[in-house]
């Protein structure tokens, strides 16, 4: 049998963690505790963060919008502020599992589970966002490509849990695009996914683009030399097109039971040409 | 652990470990059966259930987390003896054959109905993605769901 905790507050997590540098921390449980059952692990104690009121809400904080890790993803899909600044993020929530799974799941659990997979990385990386660390002793922040160092390996040391995400505004990106392969739309792991936001004149010259692919390799893929090669560029499928060998190439996706390697490497191509058929609109300008 | 919470509308104490799954406290502790177990990982939706009025699952919640929440099952859905709205629904547009994912069904509907009184159709489909159904294909599911929706609103009696 396994103690589970409960604090709700962050001074009350510090002892807990002190006493038992084995815990398993968890805040919805939608993966943890499925682990559990499958006794993929096995704690002395749980320690369940889903009251810690410290680590929960959408604040916007005027250059940057900080959400707090303990936010269940549901309540970050409605958050307005979240709506306006990062549709892309939206996007890529809405089709994160279902609804009671994300009233329980959380941003922060979806960025430390660190699955190749996780829906919410692939947005997180092209917004540029940081992570807020904290144990009993100190704060500090880390940008998310750093924090994640591999399948399921995130930089958190003894003592320490991931308090937050912040998430810079980015003005001017009037394109927000996240679009996932999978075996059915909802409550499936991503075969392959691609998160882009772009900024486009109105004649559809790329003035800047970031990409990132999720399910293609450990952990999310960039790839510079794709942003590179669309920039100045009219976005049209002949650029597209460009864009996507140069994609395919560098991407390390493995064969899995949810699909193999090359039809991976295939699909990170062919998700940017979606691009071409989409509008571009403002997003921090809508009302 | 001694756990207090409101199940179904009444205030109760329990003494349990506090690792227990809810789905286990429920059906086998408590004889609350209508709530379902079919995955046990968060993929079907059966044992979906209300707390302080979201859907969650009761497969992925331990016991101690239940501490000051308001439970519904599906026992609890209907106030009194008659049947709740989105029941009567899926009983009249057909949308129950074996029944196994019924309960979950009625509760995640009922979690959009709160949120949403007027759903479209797009809507109601992406609000029971989590609850798999083998027997019906979903047709009489959304038109139950759909019709639920009109009755609760008051655009039909």
């Amino acid at each position: 049998m396994s103690d589970v905790h409960l604090p709700r507050h962050l001074k009350d997590v510090w002892p807990l963690l002190l006493n038992d540098p084995r815990a398993a921390v968890y805040a919805g449980g939608t993966d943890l505790l499925a682990k559990v059952r499958s006794a993929d692990a096995r704690p002395r104690s749980l320690v369940c963060l889903e009251r810690v009121e410290e680590l929960k809400g959408v604040r916007d904080d005027g250059e940057e919008v900080y959400i707090g890790a303990g936010t269940a993803l549901e309540h970050v899909l409605h958050n307005p502020i979240i709506e306006k600044q990062f549709p892309v993020l939206v996007q890529a929530i809405r089709v994160l599992a279902s609804p009671a799974v994300r009233h329980m799941g959380t941003i922060g659990g979806n960025i430390v589970t660190a699955s190749p997979a996780g829906d919410t990385l692939p947005p997180l990386h092209v917004l540029d966002a940081d992570v807020v660390v904290r144990s009993a002793k100190e704060t500090r922040r880390a940008s998310l490509a750093s924090f994640i160092r591999g399948p399921g390996k995130v930089d958190l040391g003894s003592g320490e849990i991931l308090a937050a995400v912040v998430v810079k505004k980015t003005a001017g990106f009037n394109i927000h695009h996240y679009e996932k392969v999978g075996k059915r739309k909802a409550q499936a792991c991503a075969v392959a996914s691609m998160a882009a936001i772009v900024d486009v004149s109105e004649d559809r010259v790329i003035r800047r683009a970031r990409f990132a692919w999720g399910s293609v390799g450990p952990t999310v893929i960039v790839v510079p030399e794709v942003e590179r090669a669309v920039l100045g560029r009219t976005l049209s499928m002949e650029t597209l097109r460009e864009a996507a060998c140069i994609a395919e190439s560098a991407v390390s996706p493995i064969d899995d039971l949810r699909a193999s390697a090359s039809y991976r490497r295939r699909l990170a191509g062919a998700l940017l040409l979606r691009l071409c058929a989409l509008q571009a609109n403002n997003p921090s300008q809508e009302h | 652990m001694k756990i207090s919470c409101t199940l179904n509308g009444t205030r109760i104490e329990l003494s349990v470990p506090a690792d227990r799954r809810v789905v286990d406290l429920l059906r086998e502790d408590l004889g609350l059966t209508g709530t379902k177990e079919s995955c046990g990982a968060g993929d079907c939706g059966a044992c979906t259930i209300l707390v302080d009025g979201e859907s969650r699952l009761s497969c992925l919640m331990l016991a101690a987390q239940l501490e000051g929440r308001e439970i519904t099952t599906v026992e609890g859905l209907a106030e009194s003896e008659s049947v709740h709205v989105v029941q009567r629904a899926f009983a009249e547009q057909g949308a129950v054959q074996c029944g196994f994912c019924t309960p979950g069904m009625l509760l995640a509907a009922t979690d959009l109905l709160h949120r949403n009184p007027r759903p479209s159709r797009g809507q109601i489909r992406e609000a029971v993605t989590g609850n798999l159904c083998r027997c019906t294909g979903y047709q009489k599911i959304v038109d139950a769901v759909d019709k639920a929706a009109r009755l609760v609103s008051g655009d039909e009696s």
